[in-house]
């Protein structure tokens, strides 16, 4: 009888090259029953989500809009999971970026953008870091689960912006929960005419840059991922895992915020609470599906943002719920999360 | 004096039942070993589907009865994927919490149309008046669910404690090779504990949809099952500590919602981070004494 057994050695590697594949086609498999349900057809459905957007400039050029704070959480978000350290709170991190620049952008207004743009950088960035702190030390020094401590400081920040709209940032003139306009200055210059691709995406590339540089040339690097692979294996070899792990998280919370700098300079020039719809978690499904390396973060955020933007297209057209966006997302994520396990074990035929 | 007392002890009990309920189901799951941060999605979408079925059997109780199966086939699918696969608990969760509020607002979208204001049950579960026209009448007039979810905390506590399936779960939470090796089946107790708690989580969420509100609204969550994850840990994984962070936050929240009404100005939002906080300072100074089940967070291998 010919049966199949589970085996714990890696998958071939033509089968793992197709992972990304195989989880992008099961999770549409099971993505297309609720296409169905909405009364539309699968297969116009998916030319709405992947092609169209494609098509037209207007829509590629949101596509890259999208992929700026997707871009930069998303290397945040590796960054920390590449060394072992999960920070869930890149979402809090973000808004502190946030709160930094609409702060330092209604200060600047006397400065050229020369100075204004970094000064509002390094604050944001400051100000990220200042937030994966309490919870990166918790860790180090007292054992405490970052994912906990990190979770709830999302919700902490998420109140204490609500309170500065509400209280001392409202605006004066229009008198709605957002903070004073930032300083002409300080607003972030289009790179292209006509589209709203702005400064941030070059940060975001420039990070992401970074990261594949520190990640595979640097010393830091290496002590980086071996933190990562195993926390005992890496204090034998002489790694100082406590600090290897601090500098990631703090690297990471800044870098988060900055997405936070970049939503604000490049694309509200005010603070609103309703900033981010979740990018930093967001972040996590990227830092997963791109395995934690440079080029695999790429591909998920360009892939995550065109179904993102495709969404709209698909909703407009075929009436489908912009929720499904969101199904497809956290499908993606737990299936993909499923068929990496193809990297440690195999599906053999048993032989008779 | 005692009537605003009154009021605000009311309202804080009616405000803790939800979290309470769900933080209950969290506590076993914990107990045997698994970070549930399906939590949140599973809250919204059993409030939704609690709500559907309500509205279209006329039943609430078949409503709640939906609600429980949904946080039931959310726990089995968290089960698939962290006992049966082992895949990382943190992000199957949060995986889990996306899909499921994803589901429920698409669903909801779908069914309702962009309504502008929210669609109600003609008729929701009541409070059962107890002593109604004395001083205590505000305070104990509750919903059958607030007693029921009060009742749940000595019936855990001493399930956990004093039954042989609390040893059970608690084996299989602490030391699960232990576990095994005493003839314990470390799968089925983690799925156990998924199923009985997935139901409790989805019966907190269903409080709000069917009692507290009688509607749906897409922020009916909010936050609570992240509240929940906060008053497991504040209340050390043990029934009777999560009723008192429970009793904590609902309290505040009550104080800062009456206050609010009587004009007192003052930072509101102070007030609800305040749980967040006082959780994250209890972490803190627990350190690395804190009763974590020590394999919250491991996958269990069988080996041969």
């Amino acid at each position: 009888m010919l049966g199949f057994r589970l085996e714990r050695s890696p998958a071939p590697l033509w089968v793992r090259s197709l992972i990304p594949l195989i989880a992008v086609a099961i999770t549409f498999l099971i993505v297309s029953v609720l296409i169905l349900i909405a009364g539309a057809h699968p297969g116009e459905a998916f030319y709405e989500l992947l092609i169209n957007p494609l098509t037209r400039p207007t829509a590629r050029a949101e596509i890259l809009v999208k992929a700026t704070p997707l871009l930069l959480t998303g290397v945040a978000v590796a960054f920390a999971f590449a060394g072992g350290y999960y920070n869930i709170g890149a979402e809090g991190q973000l808004y502190a970026g946030a709160v930094a620049a609409a702060w330092a952008g209604t200060q600047l207004h006397e400065q050229p953008a020369l100075v204004a743009i970094p000064v509002m950088l390094v604050c944001g960035f400051a100000a990220g870091m200042l937030w994966a702190l309490p919870p990166a030390i918790l860790r180090i020094r007292l054992g405490v689960d970052e994912v906990v401590t990190t979770l709830l400081l999302n919700s902490v920040m998420l109140f204490f912006v609500s309170a500065l709209l509400n209280g001392p940032w409202r605006d004066p003139i229009s008198n709605w929960p957002q903070s004073p306009t930032i300083a002409a200055s300080a607003q972030f210059p289009q790179l292209f005419a006509r589209t709203r691709i702005h400064l941030g995406f070059l940060v975001a590339v420039l990070a992401l840059l970074a990261f594949w540089w520190i990640f595979t040339r640097t010393r830091f690097g290496l002590e980086l991922r071996a933190a990562g692979l195993g926390r005992e294996a890496a204090r034998f070899m002489g790694v100082r895992v406590g600090r290897v792990v601090l500098i990631a998280a703090l690297i990471s919370g800044g870098i988060a915020g900055l997405a936070g700098v970049s939503e604000v300079a490049g694309t509200h020039y005010h603070l609103i609470d309703a900033l981010s719809p979740g990018y930093g978690y967001t972040a996590i499904i990227i830092a997963t599906l791109g395995a934690t390396t440079a080029p695999g973060v790429l591909m998920a955020t360009l892939f995550l943002a065109l179904v993102d933007i495709g969404i709209l297209s698909a909703s407009r057209q075929l009436n489908i719920p912009v929720y499904l966006g969101d199904i497809i997302q956290a499908c993606l994520l737990l299936v993909a999360l499923a068929t990496l396990l193809l990297n440690r074990y195999s599906l053999r035929r048993s032989q008779p | 004096m005692i009537e605003f007392i009154a009021t605000v002890l009311g309202a804080t009990l009616r405000i803790s039942t939800p979290i309470l309920l769900s933080g209950l189901g969290e506590t076993l799951i914990e107990r045997a070993g698994i970070l549930n941060l399906g939590i949140e999605g599973t809250m919204l979408l059993a409030a939704f589907n609690g709500f559907v079925v309500a509205q279209t059997t006329g039943s609430l109780f078949a409503g709640l009865a939906a609600a429980m199966l949904t946080g039931v086939v959310l726990g089995l699918l968290m089960g698939f994927l962290t006992v049966t696969l082992g895949l990382n608990q943190h992000v199957s969760g949060l995986g889990i919490t996306l899909l499921a509020s994803g589901l429920a607002l698409f669903s909801f979208r779908l069914l309702y149309g962009g309504a502008s204001t929210p669609p109600s049950l003609p008729e929701s579960f009541r409070v059962i008046p107890i002593l109604s026209g004395t001083p205590l009448g505000p305070v104990l007039s509750q919903y059958g669910l607030t007693y029921l979810a009060l009742l749940l905390v000595p019936v855990l506590s001493l399930a956990i404690t004093r039954t042989t399936f609390g040893l059970r779960l608690r084996a299989v939470g602490e030391n699960p090779e232990a576990a095994d090796m005493a003839g314990i089946n470390v799968y089925r107790m983690r799925y156990l504990a998924l199923i009985i708690g997935g139901a409790l989580i989805g019966l907190g969420g269903a409080f709000l949809s069917l009692a507290q509100l009688g509607a749906f609204t897409h922020g009916i969550i909010s936050g609570r099952g992240w509240v929940a994850i906060a008053i497991v840990i504040f209340g050390n994984w043990q029934p009777v500590k999560v009723l008192a962070g429970a009793l904590l936050f609902g309290g505040l929240q009550a104080l800062q919602l009456r206050l609010q009404a009587e004009g007192v100005p003052l930072p509101y939002e102070a007030l609800l981070a305040l749980p967040y906080i006082l959780t994250i300072i209890a972490l803190a100074i627990a350190g690395r004494n804190a009763s974590y089940p020590a394999a919250l967070l491991k996958p269990y291998r069988r080996e041969g």
